[in-house]
């Protein structure tokens, strides 16, 4: 766990795990009684197995109730939903809704009921076995970033704000369905926390590929998770429908330009992710280690900072030389400030996170909040001058 | 992954920032009940003094003989014990119909209707208490049953008004994850909105038993026993004893009736909360 860590200099690309199924819309129209125009008229969508599709558009556009066409929590006037090879249009929908995650803002955990007892809800009414029941919560406490021990017998009020949420996705994913639905999911927490969350999701997502929806009003988080994104107008009309590149180089109207935004530059920040620079190796040390060996390696490998990580490899501070100088062993304090980044965050969410630290660069995480490398300011002033190069070129 | 044992654990500096240190299990008992177990063991005592004290005047006082037959140990047994009758009986059938109407009418198809019972409710309620036993008596007759109807009719309204206030309360939200993640109406109803809504509900219910008590003293006027009887003869007869024994006693039951219904609502309440 000492030893400078071999950073890869090409993100790994395997071949992506898909869990998902797909989803089949057909002329799918809402109607309200007592509204002359339908809330959603006539919409015809494709969502392929294992994509993260963004629902973005105005608010009172029809995105949110066409996403809950899709668990029937709200029933279409007309028109046809398959999942899978499936149609799921006259299922009975509280049988349906067990095979599809449901994510809404702010988690929707039951207060009353412990972190492990919100997890088990939907195992526990398919009738799974207490044992199974059990090792599922674990499992998913560990795959959300929560230590089990520690967090299964909690109450949802005794957690922040981006644990609630966490544990939410758990839940949502508690059956192993093939689709999660996801309701504005990160909205009600603060941008850093957002970020953090929506880098986990993009880890889950990779680790599990479901089929996900997901309705959001930023598009920059669109961009951010989406592998499609789908710009509606009123009435749930789709005006674009394609990959965030494709959106963002050739908005299809006026109107979609004007929702995505302008600066080519700072798009292509949103566009590019951390996965794809060369991260710089770091000097490492953990906790309990000699401090003069740890500034012995950092300066021969010439590193004016050292990444102290804990038991499980996680970092959790990033002091300078002169600092671990002055120590006699590598000690376990927690840096609130760290600044981190996971493998998937945008150029733009990076450069956020440095903004607001001293280090003048960031710790990239990888799986399970594993150090990756760092990334600095350096590095993604380069990237851009690079963007900017080949346009210009 | 969490700022509350950072050197036992291993913590992922990340997490460290999104995550404002939340508090530990165990630590939130103190906070579940404003005035918490101090409350719910002054409360006993101040009853246990109070009828410390009468029995002591009642020991050693010199009484007429109406005023001792009045207050004789089997005579005050029984008028105590009919009066918690009155009370338990008429609490008992309230519960039983205006939880379920409560409920029923937070149900989405009911819903429109919920105007019209508050209203009807609200009468019963705001009709002074005496007209409404008098009236009930000409036209029921007098006797126990009698004041049951009339204790249920003053005391429905706060059980029905915090079951569906209880309910309304419960985060849409929470009903719509309930949904969303498969439970049945029903599943969402148990599991869900009745558990949440249930401290509101008992503290409807402690409100009407409280109320049952004092207005079960009414029951005197229409034949109904009850230690209303102490009350009345002690103005009838101007004998002061009586009217303030009855007086106590009443007092001191509503207060430990009170009390019971703290106890459950602090035992009952779901913890999370």
């Amino acid at each position: 766990m000492s030893e400078t860590l071999p950073v890869p200099s090409a993100p790994p690309a395997p071949a992506r795990r898909v869990s998902g199924v797909p989803i089949r819309l057909e002329h799918v129209t809402k109607r309200y009684p007592g509204q002359d125009r339908p809330a959603v008229d006539d919409v015809t969508l494709d969502i392929a197995a294992g994509e993260t599709v963004m629902f973005v558009g105005p608010s009172g556009c029809g995105k949110t109730t066409l996403l809950k066409m899709i668990n029937r929590l709200i029933e279409p006037t007309s028109g046809r939903i398959h999942l899978g090879d499936e149609d799921v249009t006259n299922q009975d929908p509280d049988r349906l809704r067990r095979r599809i995650g449901y994510v809404i803002q702010a988690g929707g955990l039951f207060p009353h009921m412990m972190v492990a007892t919100n997890i088990g809800m939907v195992p526990r009414m398919l009738g799974w076995e207490k044992q199974r029941v059990t090792e599922r919560i674990d499992e998913l406490l560990d795959l959300v970033g929560l230590d089990p021990e520690q967090y299964r017998d909690r109450y949802p009020k005794e957690l922040s704000g981006g644990q609630q949420q966490r544990v939410g996705v758990a839940r949502a994913l508690a059956a192993d369905p093939p689709v999660l639905l996801m309701d504005e999911p990160f909205g009600a927490v603060d941008p850093i926390t957002r970020q953090r969350l929506q880098d986990e999701l993009l880890r889950i997502q990779d680790e599990l590929g479901k089929t996900i929806v997901c309705v959001t009003h930023d598009f920059d988080e669109a961009v951010k998770l989406g592998d499609r994104i789908v710009v509606f107008d009123v009435g749930a009309r789709i005006v674009q429908y394609d990959t965030p590149e494709a959106i963002l180089a050739a908005p299809a109207e006026e109107y979609v330009a004007d929702f995505v935004g302008a600066g080519a530059t700072l798009k292509q920040l949103t566009l590019t992710r951390v996965n794809s620079l060369h991260l710089r190796p770091v000097t490492t040390a953990s906790v309990g280690d000699d401090a003069a060996d740890a500034v012995a390696r950092a300066r021969a490998a010439g590193d004016d900072f050292v990444v102290v990580l804990d038991r499980r490899g996680r970092p959790i501070s990033w002091p300078t030389l002169a600092e671990v100088s002055r120590m006699a062993a590598i000690p376990a304090t927690v840096d609130e400030k760290l600044p981190v980044v996971g493998l998937g965050s945008t150029l733009n969410d990076a450069l956020d996170t440095m903004l607001a630290a001293s280090q003048g660069g960031a710790v990239v995480l990888g799986r399970r909040d594993s150090l990756a490398g760092v990334v600095t300011i350096e590095m993604i002033m380069d990237a851009i001058q690079r963007t900017r190069q080949e346009t210009a070129g | 992954m969490t700022t509350a044992t950072p050197s036992a654990r291993g913590v992922a500096a990340g997490d460290a920032r999104d995550e404002a240190a939340p508090a530990q299990p165990g630590t939130e008992a103190a906070g579940t009940a404003p005035g918490g177990w101090r409350a719910l063991v002054v409360q006993p005592l101040l009853v246990a003094v109070g009828l410390l004290a009468f029995l002591l005047w009642r020991a050693n006082a010199t009484l007429t003989d109406t005023e001792a037959r009045q207050l004789g140990t089997a005579t005050l047994w029984d008028s105590a014990l009919r009066h918690l009758s009155l009370t338990v009986v008429s609490a008992a059938i309230v519960l039983l119909i205006s939880i379920p109407l409560g409920i029923a009418l937070t149900r989405p198809a009911l819903r429109r209707l919920t105007p019209a019972v508050i209203g009807v409710a609200n009468v019963g309620q705001a009709a002074p208490a005496i007209g409404l036993f008098v009236l009930l008596a000409t036209w029921l007759g007098f006797g126990f049953w009698t004041t049951i109807v009339a204790l249920v009719v003053y005391s429905a309204l706060p059980v029905l008004r915090n079951t569906m206030v209880g309910i309304q309360g419960v985060d849409p939200r929470l009903v719509e994850a309930g949904r969303g993640m498969g439970m049945s109406g029903t599943a969402v109803l148990f599991r869900v909105e009745l558990p949440l809504a249930g401290p509101v509900m008992l503290a409807g219910a402690r409100t009407a038993l409280v109320l049952l008590v004092g207005t079960a003293t009414l029951a005197t006027f229409i034949n109904g026993g009850g230690l209303g009887v102490l009350i009345n003869t002690g103005i009838t007869l101007s004998l002061n004893s009586l009217l303030i024994s009855g007086a106590v006693l009443v007092a001191l039951l509503a207060l430990a009736v009170d009390w019971l219904g703290r106890v459950v609502e602090h035992v009952a309440r779901p913890k999370g909360l």
